[in-house]
């Protein structure tokens, strides 16, 4: 058994086989993991918002999904993973609070998966597996020696994607 | 301006707020319980998402938010947070039931929370608006019942648009029985309206 790696809002990290990583209470923020299951190297990120260029005080990488996505394919290239090889999971983005007007603030959870995806999109990266939206917060552990992403939330068995 | 680089007086000036808004929540509280209740000197920290998790308790912990969203002269939202225990104990204090702390919660009860929810945070935002002369409508309030973390995201995301901290109230009501009441609120203005609040009480 290895080591389980935590991240929090707006933070990433980079691990390898037996080595695991997690990320806490999950809501409206979207918990992105790009792996290799050729070489079990992976990383995390846990992104709060979908645009850095929307936003004056940009500098905290990891907290848009835009720049996070892209710092993470790095980090995880740099740390062996072979470029052609990776794949991605990713879920949170959900509604917390069931708003019934279309204020857009409230939105941000919907936008956020939209933003992870386009942002693997451009990198070219697969979605295997997206747990997104719905109401629920999560808590996601992945396992790199066998590519599970566990998720568990609030009243509901733990599954795994 | 961002909270980044928040001065010193007006880190005081949003103590005091929550000072006197804890204030007037106390005696909205003891009103509808028809009990004395004290409150303890309310903490107002500036901390990092992370270390919001923390102070409620982890960001497993199973907690009530209850959030509503302001307009008129201020833009934002409002959001007043309190643990499992609290809340089912005002439950039982306010509508005489047996209820345990594992017990689900039925229509009735997220009624009554919402209201709850309603008198705490519009006593808070009377003394606000009173304060600093600006008027501030609240939405109905909207309650989730989740893990601390995925709660505290949505205030965390509003303030994650101004910077990497986030400002928080703690506050404690003690009624004088065995019972004591914690209870955390957000308050998150728009950064037009954080400037808002500070001039009009003669800040920057």
């Amino acid at each position: 058994m290895g080591i389980m790696h935590k991240i929090g809002m707006a933070e990433l990290d980079v691990c390898k086989a037996p080595d695991s990583i997690t990320t806490l209470g999950l809501g409206s923020c979207i918990g992105c993991v790009i792996y290799d299951p050729t070489t079990k190297i992976c990383g995390m990120v846990h992104v709060m918002l979908p645009d850095s260029t929307k936003i004056r005080n940009n500098e905290t990488i990891a907290k848009f999904a835009d720049t996070g996505v892209k710092e993470l394919h790095r980090l995880v290239i740099k740390a062996g993973a072979n470029k052609a090889k990776l794949v991605s999971k990713i879920a949170g983005g959900a509604q917390m609070f069931p708003f019934k007007d279309g204020n857009d603030m409230l939105r941000v959870g919907e936008r956020n998966s939209e933003g992870v995806l386009k942002a693997l999109k451009e990198l070219g990266i697969p979605v295997l597996a997206q747990e997104t939206g719905g109401s629920v917060g999560r808590t996601i552990e992945f396992y790199p020696e066998d590519g599970r992403l566990l998720i568990k939330s609030v009243g509901k068995t733990p599954y795994a994607v | 301006m961002s909270q980044d680089n928040m001065n010193e007086m007006e880190f005081d000036v949003l103590r005091e707020i929550g000072n006197i808004g804890s204030g007037h929540a106390a005696t909205a509280l003891a009103k509808m319980l028809n009990q004395k209740v004290d409150i303890k000197v309310p903490k107002a920290v500036v901390c990092d998402f992370n270390a919001l998790c923390q102070m409620v308790g982890g960001e497993e912990k199973l907690v009530i938010g209850i959030l509503l969203t302001l307009d008129g002269d201020v833009d934002g939202m409002m959001m007043f947070i309190m643990d499992l225990p609290s809340a089912y104990s005002l439950l039982r204090k306010m509508m005489f039931v047996d209820l345990k702390d594992e017990d689900e919660l039925n229509e009735m009860h997220e009624s009554a929370l919402h209201e709850i929810g309603n008198i705490i945070t519009g006593a808070y935002l009377s003394s606000l608006s009173d304060l600093t002369k600006l008027k501030i409508n609240a939405s109905i309030p909207y309650m989730s019942r989740d893990m601390a973390g995925a709660v505290l995201s949505v205030p965390a995301i509003e303030f994650g648009k101004l910077g990497d901290k986030a400002v928080m109230i703690e506050t404690e009501f003690d009624d004088s029985g065995e019972d004591t009441l914690n209870g955390y609120f957000l308050l998150i203005p728009t950064m037009e309206s954080y400037g808002k609040i500070m001039s009009s009480l003669g800040i920057c």
